[in-house]
C-alpha cells in the first residue's frame, strides 16, 4: 500500500468501506434494469437498426448513395473513423500510461474508458470495412493471409496496411487488457450471487471470471500480466493515430502532407478521447449513483488534460499555416487560405471555435469543476474533433492541385446513416456493458480505499 | 456330412421337387404368389440416386446458353479475337467523314479515321467516333412500318407504288446528297415518276455561302479552303475549328499551322469577330465580341481598311470601335497571299464582301480553292421553304424523306408536320422513327451507314466509298434499293455501285488491272482521288457596292435590345445523333454542360438580369421570348459571351428520339428564318429573357473555370518571347534543401524503375489540341467506359478516362484570392487534355493496400480491377484526379439503362470493345495508354520475329486526335516520333530520361515539383500575339 500525501484530495468519497464497493457497484448488475435504463436501450437499438438499414442498402447498391465523388473519395467515412478511432484512445491512455505513472485517480474511471475504447475501436472499424468497394473481397485481401493468387501479396508501402496492423493490434491488446482487470470483478459478482443463491447469475459469472479463485499467486499474476500489458498497450496508446495520421502526411494531398500530424493526432486523439470519457461518466455517474467513486476531483483532473491537449492542438494548428506560407508551396498555401476562408469556412472555424477556444475555459476553476460546465465543452469538444477530421480531410481534397477537378462534398441520408449506425453500436454496447459488467474497477478501487478515501464517520464496516 | 446318406427335407415339396419349390429353394423367406418388383432394389434406388445426383449437379453446372449464334460457316477472314479494319464512310446530314470500322466477330466496335482521304485526312470527330453506338440504337426501326403497324417490305412497295403511280406532285427531300450513285439511283425513280421533284435543305445551312460565289464568280459552288496556307486568318464569326463547314479538315489544316518548335518559330494567327465564345474564338490569338447586329459592318468595316491599302474605294456601309480590326487588317495586308478571311454568315451580301476582302488578298487559288469545290452543304433553302409552303397549300400528293428529318432541324418544321397529315403518301427512309419518320404514313427505314454500300464525292474527284461492317441487323433496306424498287426496276445497290463505278472510274484508271482487283483495292483503300490542279485563280465579279448596301440596312453599329445567336452543337451537331449517349455525355468543349440545353448569359447581362449561378452550376430557368413564344430555359453565365447577346445551340428538344435524349433541352430550329433567300442564325430583334424563380442545376463536368494563376499547371508565353526563347513560359520549380536549390526530380525516395524494353511516353501540345472532344469519345469507346448520366454528373462521378480541362484567364494575378477564380469577360482559354500521367513516381501505387495499381515494365501505371477493393485511397491521392471509381453498378443496371446502353441492352452491349473488361462496381479505373493496343502491337511484332516499329501502337485518342496534337510512342526506341519530339536523351545509367537542359524546351510535366515524374508531357501553350501585357 503506498503513501499518500495528506494534501492530495481523496478520491472516493463517502467514507466507503470495502464493502461498499463491492455492493455500490455490483448491485447495478445484480438489480433489474431501471425503465431509464430500457428507454435508452431502446433509443440505441432503434438508432443502430435505422443505421443498419441504410448500411445494407449502401452495401446492396454501392458506395455511390454516398455523397463522395470524383475529387471527394473520402469525406464522412473517413471522418468518422478518425473521430472514432481518437475517441478509443482515452481507454487505453487512462489503463496504460496512467497506470505506469502511477495514478491512482485513474482507477475509478478506468474501467468505463477501456469499456469505451473498445467500442469505439469496433465503430472506428465498421468505417474503414464500409468505405471497401468491395467489401466482401477487402476484408481478407487486406490481410498479408496466404492466397492461392500465386505470390500476390498486401503492399507493405501503403499506409491503410500500416493502419489494418495498428488497429487491430491495438484493439486485441485493449481487449485483452480490459477483460484481464474485469476478472477479479466478475469473481465478485459470482460471489455474491453464490451468496445470494442465484445460481444462473452465478455461472455465468463463474464461467466469465474463468473460475477466479483470489488466492495470492492468482493475484501476484493477474498483477503481473497488467503491468506487461500496460507496458504493451502504452507504445500503442502513440502508434494508433500516429499510423492513422500517415495516411494523410505520407500523401501527396496539399493539406494533408505534412510532418506535424503524427503527435498532432495523437494529441487530438487524447483530447477527444477524454472529452467522450467525461460525457459518459458523467451520466453513468449520475444514473448510477457513483458520486463517490467518480468525483469532482476525478472529472477536474481530466479536464486539466483536456486543456493540455486542446493547447497542442491550437498550437497544432497554428502550427500548420505558418509552415504552409513558409514553406512557400502555391499549392499548400492554397489549401490552408481556402480551409479558412473557402466554401467550407464553417467547417474550418467550428473546428477552431470548439477546439481551440472552448477547452480554454478550463482554466477557470470554477468551469472546470464545474459538472454541468464540463459536460457541454466535453460534447462540444468531441463535435470540435469531428470537424477537424472533416476539414483535414475534405477541404483538402476537394480543392487540391488541378482547379478543374475542384468539387464539393454533400452528404446523403446514408452517410448520415452510417455514422448514426456507429452511434447505434456504441451506445448498444455501452448500456449492455453498463448494466451487465462493473463499471468500476472494484478490485483496484478497494486498493485505494484505505490509504486515499474520506474516512467513514460513522462505524466501520466489515468486508 | 458329404458321407452321411440321411436326407433330411424340408417338406413334402422338397421331396417331389415340385417346380414351384425348385424355383423358391433358395430364398429362405418366400411369400409365394406375390411376384417381387424388380425396380426398385436398394442398389437400383442406389443407382437411380446416384445417377439423379450427378445429373442434376451436371445440370446445375451448366451455363444456359443465351443468344450465341455460332457462324455455320465460318466467313473469311473473320478469326474470333482478331480484329479486322474496313475503310467505309461516315454521313450523316452533309457531315462527311473517310473513316476505317474496327469489327470484331463481325460487329463494329470502333471508328477510326482514314488517313487516305485528302478530305478527311484521318481526323474524326466526335459525333464520327460515337456513331457506332448509334449503329446498336434501341429506338432504331426494326423493319418497314405502316403507320404504327409493323408490316413486310413487299406490302410497303405495293401500296408505295400504287400511290405514286396516281400522283402527280411528288417530292423528294433529302439533305445534301454526296453519292453520285444515289443520284443515279434517284434519277431513276424520277424518270418512272417524271412529277418527282428532289429537294435538298441542310440543317445548318450555307446557302448564303454558295449565293454569294454564284453573285460573286457566276456560278454558285462553296470552295475548299486550305487553311495549313494561311498565316494570317480573320474569322467573322465562322467557328471552323468546332462546326463551320469541314470542321474534320480545318482542324487538321490549322493543327499544322501551329506547331512549333525552335527551327519552325513562326505560326498562324487567327482573329476571331463572334458573339458566342465558340470553339475557334477559344484557339483565336486575338478575339473581339462582336454582336451579330454588327456582323456585317463588320465585315465592310474590314473591306475598307484593307481596300484602303489596296487603293480601291471604301464601301458605304462602315463601323468604328471595333477592337483588334485594324490590326487583324494589317496583318492580312502583310501577309497578301497566304492570308485567308472566312465569315461564318450566311448572308449573301456579307459573303460576297468577304470573298471581295479575299479578292483582294490574293486568297484565291492560294488558300481559297475555287477549282475545287466541295460538294457538301448544297442545300436550297429557297427551294426548301417553297416546297414547305407547297406541302402547306396541299399542291404535293407525295413526298418521300430521304434520311433527313425536316419537321425537327427545319426552322418551319412545325408547318411541315401539320401539312404531312393532307398529303397522300408520306414516305420516311430514316433508320429511326423520327419527328419526321412518325408523321409519315410510311416508314421504309434504310440501313444505318455501318450497314450500308455507297459512295461519296465530297469535293469534286474526290470519292469515297462505304462497305458495310456488319449484317444489317433489321429488317431494314438501302434506301436505294427502295427507290429503284419504286421505280420498277429492283436493282441490287452493291450490285449498282460496282457497276456505276466500273462505267465511270475504272475505264480510267491506268493501272493495268483487271476490274475485281481495282475494284477490291479502292474497296480496301476507302477512298479514290483523282488530282485537280487548285492554283487556279478565278476573277471577282460581284457587284460590292449593293451587297454593302444591303448591309448597311440589315446591320446596326448600335442595337439595343438583345440578340439571340444560334449555334450548331459541339456534341450532338445537328441533332440527329441526339440518342446517342456518348455525345449526350460528351462534356461541351467550352461549357463543360452534359446532358442540358442552357441559354448562355454574358456575365454583364446576367448580372443585369439578376441571374445568377453558383460553383456547383445552381442557376435559374429564364423565359426565352423571341417573336412572342416563350420557353423556359435553364440560364448559363458564359465569359466571352458578347454583351447584349444570347447563344443557344441546336441539336437538342427532339421529341422523337428514343429514351436518351428524351426531354432533354429546347428545339432551337424554330429561331432560325429565311432571311434575304437563306436561312440565318441570328435573331436580331424581339429577343428578351426574364428570370424566373425556378432553380436548375445544371451537369457541368468542371466548374471551376480558372487555373488560379498555378503555373505549375498551365504553362504559356507569346510568339514573340517564344522566337528569343524557345522556352518561354516555362516554370522551373525547385526545391529548397538545406543549402542550394535543387531540380525537385533530382531528389528522390526512389531508386527509380528500369525499362529494358519499352518505355512509353506521351506528348501533348497545347498549342495544337483545339479542345473538340473526340479524343475523349474515342477513348470512351475503345475502352468500354461507362456513361452515368445527368444525375451522376451532377454528382461529380462522371467515368470519362480522358478529360480536357478548359481554362479561362482572370483579370486577378492572385493564386489565392477569390477573384482570381472569376473569368475575364473576354477570357483567354486554354484547353489541357488530362489522364492519367503514368508517373514514374505514382503515388497511388504506393498507397494501394493490396497492390491493385502497380507499375509496369514499361512504364505503365496499371490497374488490376480484379485486385481492387475500392478504398479509393489512390484516387484521393491522384494529384491529377484522373482515377474513376465506380461507384454503382454501371452494367446489367436497370438504373443507368438510359445513360448507358452500350452496357444494360443486348443491341447496346454489342458495341463493347472485347479487348477491355467491363469494370464491376466498387473497383477504380483509369486511363491504360490503351494498354490491349499495346499488347496486340507487341503481339503482331512477335510473331513477326522483329523489334517493334514506331507507330505501330496508337492509342485512341491520338488516332482520333485531329489536329496531331497528341504524340504517343516508345522513349526508349531512339528513331521514335516521341523520342525525337522531346528530344529524349539516355541518362548516365544508359536509360531513356528527359533533360531539361537538352530536351524540348516547350516540353513541361504538370505539377513538376511534386515530383511524380510524369511519362505525358505537355509542349507549352504559344499565343500569337504581342507582349503588350504580362499573362497572369
Amino acid at each position: 500500500m503506498q503513501a499518500s500525501a495528506p494534501v492530495r484530495e481523496s478520491l472516493v468519497t463517502g467514507g466507503k468501506t470495502v464493502h461498499d464497493v463491492s455492493h455500490d457497484i455490483s448491485r447495478q448488475v445484480e438489480g433489474n434494469p431501471t425503465r431509464l435504463w430500457w428507454m435508452a436501450f431502446g433509443v440505441s437499438l432503434a438508432v443502430l437498426t435505422y443505421g443498419a438499414y441504410c448500411c445494407g442498402y449502401m452495401l446492396w447498391n454501392g458506395i455511390g448513395v454516398w455523397g463522395l465523388n470524383k475529387t471527394v473519395g473520402w469525406a464522412w467515412d473517413i471522418t468518422n473513423f478518425v473521430w472514432w478511432v481518437g475517441i478509443g484512445h482515452a481507454g487505453t491512455l487512462i489503463s496504460a500510461i496512467l497506470l505506469l505513472f502511477r495514478q491512482r485517480w485513474r482507477m475509478s474511471i478506468n474501467r468505463a474508458a477501456e469499456a469505451m475504447t473498445i467500442f469505439a475501436v469496433i465503430c472506428a472499424l465498421s468505417f474503414p470495412a464500409f468505405h471497401m468497394g468491395r467489401l466482401w473481397l477487402g476484408f481478407y485481401w487486406a490481410l498479408p493471409l496466404p492466397n492461392t493468387f500465386g505470390s500476390l501479396w498486401v503492399n507493405f508501402n501503403s499506409p491503410l496496411l500500416w493502419d489494418v496492423f495498428a488497429i487491430s493490434t491495438y484493439f486485441s491488446v485493449s481487449l485483452v487488457f480490459w477483460y484481464m482487470g474485469l476478472i477479479p470483478d466478475f469473481a465478485v459478482i459470482r460471489d455474491r450471487a453464490v451468496k445470494a443463491g442465484a445460481k444462473t447469475r452465478a455461472n455465468i459469472y463463474n464461467a466469465l471470471s474463468f473460475g477466479w479463485d483470489g488466492a495470492a499467486k492468482t493475484w501476484s499474476r493477474y498483477e503481473s500480466v497488467a503491468l506487461i500489458l500496460a507496458g504493451l498497450s502504452t507504445p500503442l496508446v502513440l502508434s494508433v493515430h500516429t499510423i492513422v495520421s500517415m495516411d494523410f502526411a505520407t500523401s501527396v494531398v496539399p493539406g494533408w502532407h505534412t510532418t506535424i500530424f503524427p503527435p498532432y493526432f495523437v494529441a487530438g486523439a487524447i483530447f477527444s478521447g477524454f472529452a467522450m470519457v467525461l460525457t459518459l461518466l458523467l451520466i453513468t455517474r449520475k444514473v448510477f449513483h457513483l458520486e463517490d467513486y467518480i468525483t469532482i476531483y476525478h472529472v477536474e483532473l481530466m479536464n486539466i488534460i483536456i486543456i493540455v491537449t486542446g493547447s497542442i492542438v491550437g498550437i497544432a494548428y497554428i502550427t500548420e499555416f505558418f509552415i504552409a506560407w513558409y514553406g512557400g508551396v502555391p499549392a499548400e498555401q492554397y489549401a490552408f487560405a481556402n480551409r479558412m476562408s473557402g466554401p467550407y469556412w464553417w467547417a474550418y472555424w467550428s473546428m477552431m471555435t470548439c477546439n481551440v477556444i472552448s477547452p480554454q475555459l478550463f482554466w477557470f476553476k470554477r468551469l472546470r469543476t464545474n459538472l454541468v460546465a464540463t459536460f457541454v465543452i466535453s460534447i462540444i469538444v468531441n463535435i470540435g474533433m469531428w470537424f477537424e477530421r472533416f476539414v483535414i480531410i475534405v477541404t483538402s481534397l476537394h480543392r487540391d492541385y488541378l482547379p478543374s477537378s475542384w468539387t464539393m462534398f454533400h452528404p446523403t441520408m446514408y452517410d448520415i446513416g452510417e455514422y448514426l449506425f456507429t452511434f447505434g453500436i456504441f451506445f448498444t454496447f455501452f448500456l449492455l456493458f453498463a448494466k451487465f459488467f462493473p463499471v468500476i474497477n472494484m478490485a483496484e478501487v478497494k486498493s485505494i480505499v484505505k490509504a486515499t478515501s474520506e474516512k467513514k464517520k460513522s462505524t466501520t464496516g466489515a468486508h | 456330412m458329404s458321407t452321411t446318406k440321411k436326407k433330411y427335407w424340408k417338406g413334402l415339396e422338397q421331396l417331389k421337387n415340385d417346380t414351384a419349390f425348385v424355383k423358391h429353394a433358395d430364398k429362405e423367406f418366400v411369400n409365394i404368389g406375390v411376384e417381387e418388383d424388380p425396380g426398385h432394389s436398394r442398389r437400383d434406388f442406389l443407382k437411380m440416386m446416384g445417377f439423379s445426383v450427378a445429373a442434376a449437379s451436371l445440370a446445375a453446372c451448366e451455363t444456359p446458353i443465351r443468344k450465341a449464334i455460332p457462324f455455320v460457316t465460318k466467313p473469311l477472314d473473320a478469326d474470333p479475337g482478331i480484329a479486322n479494319y474496313y475503310a467505309s464512310t461516315y454521313i450523316d446530314g452533309g457531315d462527311y467523314c473517310s473513316v476505317l470500322v474496327k469489327t470484331r466477330d463481325g460487329r463494329p466496335v470502333k471508328i477510326e479515321g482514314n488517313a487516305l482521304s485528302s478530305v478527311s485526312g484521318g481526323g474524326t470527330s466526335a459525333q464520327v467516333e460515337a456513331s457506332v453506338l448509334s449503329l446498336y440504337d434501341n429506338y432504331r426501326l426494326r423493319g418497314p412500318k405502316i403507320v404504327d403497324k409493323k408490316t413486310d417490305w413487299e406490302t410497303v412497295d405495293s401500296e408505295i407504288i400504287a400511290k405514286l403511280g396516281s400522283a402527280s406532285h411528288i417530292r423528294i427531300i433529302s439533305n445534301t446528297i454526296l453519292s453520285p450513285s444515289t443520284k443515279v439511283a434517284i434519277d431513276k425513280f424520277k424518270a418512272k415518276y417524271p412529277s418527282t421533284q428532289h429537294i435538298q435543305y441542310d440543317p445548318i445551312s450555307y446557302y448564303g455561302v454558295w449565293k454569294a460565289n454564284e453573285a460573286s464568280f457566276g456560278t454558285g459552288f462553296i470552295p475548299s479552303y486550305d487553311f495549313s496556307k494561311a498565316k494570317t486568318i480573320v474569322s467573322l464569326g465562322a467557328d471552323f475549328l468546332g462546326t463551320w463547314l469541314s470542321p474534320i479538315e480545318f482542324t487538321k489544316q490549322f493543327g499544322a499551322t501551329r506547331k512549333i518548335d525552335e527551327e519552325h518559330r513562326e505560326m498562324s494567327r487567327l482573329y476571331q469577330f463572334e458573339a458566342n465564345l465558340s470553339l475557334t474564338g477559344a484557339n483565336a490569338d486575338y478575339r473581339t465580341m462582336v454582336k451579330p447586329s454588327q456582323s456585317g459592318l463588320v465585315a465592310a468595316q474590314l473591306y475598307n481598311l484593307i481596300a484602303a491599302k489596296a487603293g480601291k474605294a471604301a464601301l458605304a456601309a462602315s463601323i468604328d470601335k471595333i477592337t483588334y480590326l485594324d490590326k487583324a487588317a494589317e496583318d492580312l495586308w502583310a501577309s497578301k497571299g497566304s492570308s485567308l478571311v472566312v465569315s461564318g454568315s450566311n448572308d449573301k451580301n456579307v459573303q460576297t464582301i468577304v470573298n471581295g476582302i479575299n479578292d483582294m488578298l490574293g486568297s484565291y487559288g492560294s488558300t481559297i480553292l475555287s477549282a475545287l469545290p466541295v460538294n457538301f452543304r448544297q442545300g436550297n433553302d429557297e427551294l426548301m421553304a417553297a416546297f414547305v409552303e407547297e406541302a402547306a397549300s396541299g399542291k404535293v400528293d407525295a413526298v418521300i424523306f430521304y434520311n433527313c428529318n425536316p419537321v425537327y432541324d427545319h426552322p418551319m418544321g412545325e408547318k411541315l408536320g401539320a401539312a404531312l397529315k393532307g398529303i397522300a403518301l408520306t414516305v420516311s427512309t430514316g433508320y429511326t422513327e423520327d419527328e419526321t419518320a412518325s408523321l409519315s404514313t410510311y416508314k421504309a427505314p434504310d440501313h444505318h451507314y455501318l450497314e450500308s454500300w455507297n459512295d461519296f464525292e465530297p469535293k469534286k474527284n474526290l470519292f469515297s466509298l462505304s462497305q458495310p461492317a456488319i449484317t444489317p441487323i433489321f429488317k431494314s433496306r438501302q434506301a436505294q434499293e427502295s427507290f429503284m424498287v419504286w421505280a420498277g426496276a429492283p436493282t441490287e445497290y452493291f450490285t449498282f455501285v460496282k457497276e456505276n463505278w466500273k462505267n465511270w472510274f475504272f475505264a480510267k484508271a491506268t493501272s493495268a488491272m483487271d476490274f475485281q482487283s481495282w475494284w477490291d483495292n479502292c474497296l480496301y483503300e476507302g477512298v479514290l482521288e483523282t488530282k485537280t490542279d487548285t492554283s487556279a485563280s478565278i476573277s471577282f465579279t460581284g457587284d460590292i457596292a449593293a451587297a454593302a448596301t444591303a448591309v448597311s440596312s440589315t446591320y446596326k453599329a448600335t442595337n439595343s435590345g438583345y440578340e439571340l445567336v444560334v449555334f450548331e452543337s459541339y456534341g450532338l451537331g445537328n441533332g440527329s445523333q441526339a440518342n446517342n449517349p456518348l455525345l449526350q455525355e460528351l462534356p461541351d468543349p467550352i461549357t463543360k454542360i452534359v446532358w442540358d440545353h442552357p441559354i448562355l448569359v454574358s456575365q454583364a447581362d446576367a448580372k443585369a438580369l439578376k441571374f445568377e449561378m453558383d460553383g456547383e452550376s445552381n442557376t435559374q430557368i429564364g423565359t426565352l421570348t423571341v417573336g412572342g413564344k416563350s420557353i423556359p430555359v435553364p440560364v448559363l453565365i458564359q465569359p466571352g459571351q458578347a454583351p447584349g447577346t444570347f447563344g443557344i445551340s441546336l441539336g437538342y428538344g427532339r421529341t422523337k428520339v428514343g429514351k436518351v435524349a428524351e426531354n432533354i433541352g429546347q428545339r432551337a430550329y424554330q429561331y432560325l428564318a429565311l432571311v434575304n433567300g437563306s436561312i440565318s442564325s441570328d435573331v436580331l430583334s424581339g429577343v428578351t429573357l426574364t428570370k424566373t424563380d425556378t432553380p436548375f442545376q445544371l451537369a457541368q463536368t468542371q466548374t471551376h473555370q480558372t487555373y488560379m494563376g498555378r503555373e505549375s499547371v498551365i504553362q504559356e508565353s507569346v510568339l514573340s518571347e517564344f522566337k528569343k526563347n524557345p522556352s518561354a513560359g516555362r516554370d522551373f520549380p525547385k526545391v529548397t534543401k538545406w543549402d542550394e536549390k535543387v531540380d525537385p526530380s533530382s531528389l528522390s525516395l526512389w531508386k527509380g524503375h528500369e525499362y529494358n524494353n519499352h518505355h512509353w511516353g506521351m506528348s501533348i501540345d497545347l498549342n495544337s489540341c483545339t479542345g473538340c472532344g473526340s479524343c475523349i469519345v474515342a477513348c470512351n469507346v475503345e475502352n468500354n467506359v461507362s456513361l452515368v448520366g445527368k444525375d451522376e454528373v451532377i454528382r461529380r462521378r462522371e467515368m470519362h478516362w480522358l478529360r480536357i480541362d478548359r481554362y479561362y484567364s482572370s483579370d486577378s494575378t492572385s493564386t489565392t484570392s477569390e477573384e482570381a477564380e472569376i473569368a475575364s469577360a473576354n477570357p483567354e482559354v486554354v484547353f489541357q487534355p488530362m489522364l492519367c500521367q503514368h508517373c514514374n513516381n505514382a503515388p497511388c501505387e504506393t498507397v494501394c493496400p493490396v497492390a491493385a495499381t502497380t507499375h509496369s515494365t514499361e512504364g505503365l501505371n496499371q490497374m488490376t480491377y480484379n485486385r481492387c477493393i475500392g478504398t479509393r485511397y489512390c484516387a484521393n491521392n491522384c494529384p491529377y484526379k484522373v482515377r474513376r471509381f465506380n461507384w454503382f453498378k454501371y452494367h446489367d443496371n436497370q438504373q443507368f439503362y438510359q445513360s448507358n446502353p452500350a452496357m444494360n441492352t443486348d443491341l447496346g452491349r454489342m458495341v463493347l470493345n472485347p479487348e477491355v473488361t467491363v469494370r464491376s462496381r466498387g473497383v477504380m479505373e483509369k486511363c491504360s495508354f490503351c494498354v490491349q493496343r499495346i499488347q496486340a502491337g507487341k503481339l503482331t511484332a512477335k510473331r513477326e520475329r522483329r523489334p517493334m516499329k514506331d507507330g505501330e501502337v496508337v492509342t485512341a485518342c491520338q488516332a482520333a486526335c485531329t489536329s496531331g496534337a497528341i504524340v504517343f510512342g516508345d522513349m526508349n526506341n531512339p528513331d521514335s516520333a516521341i523520342t525525337k519530339l522531346l528530344k529524349i536523351t539516355k541518362d548516365e545509367k544508359g536509360a531513356s530520361a528527359f533533360d531539361k537542359k537538352t530536351g524540348n524546351p516547350r516540353a513541361y510535366r504538370v505539377l513538376e515539383d511534386i515530383g511524380v515524374k510524369p511519362n505525358i508531357f505537355y509542349l507549352t501553350k504559344i499565343r500569337n500575339k504581342e507582349a503588350e501585357k504580362e499573362h497572369a
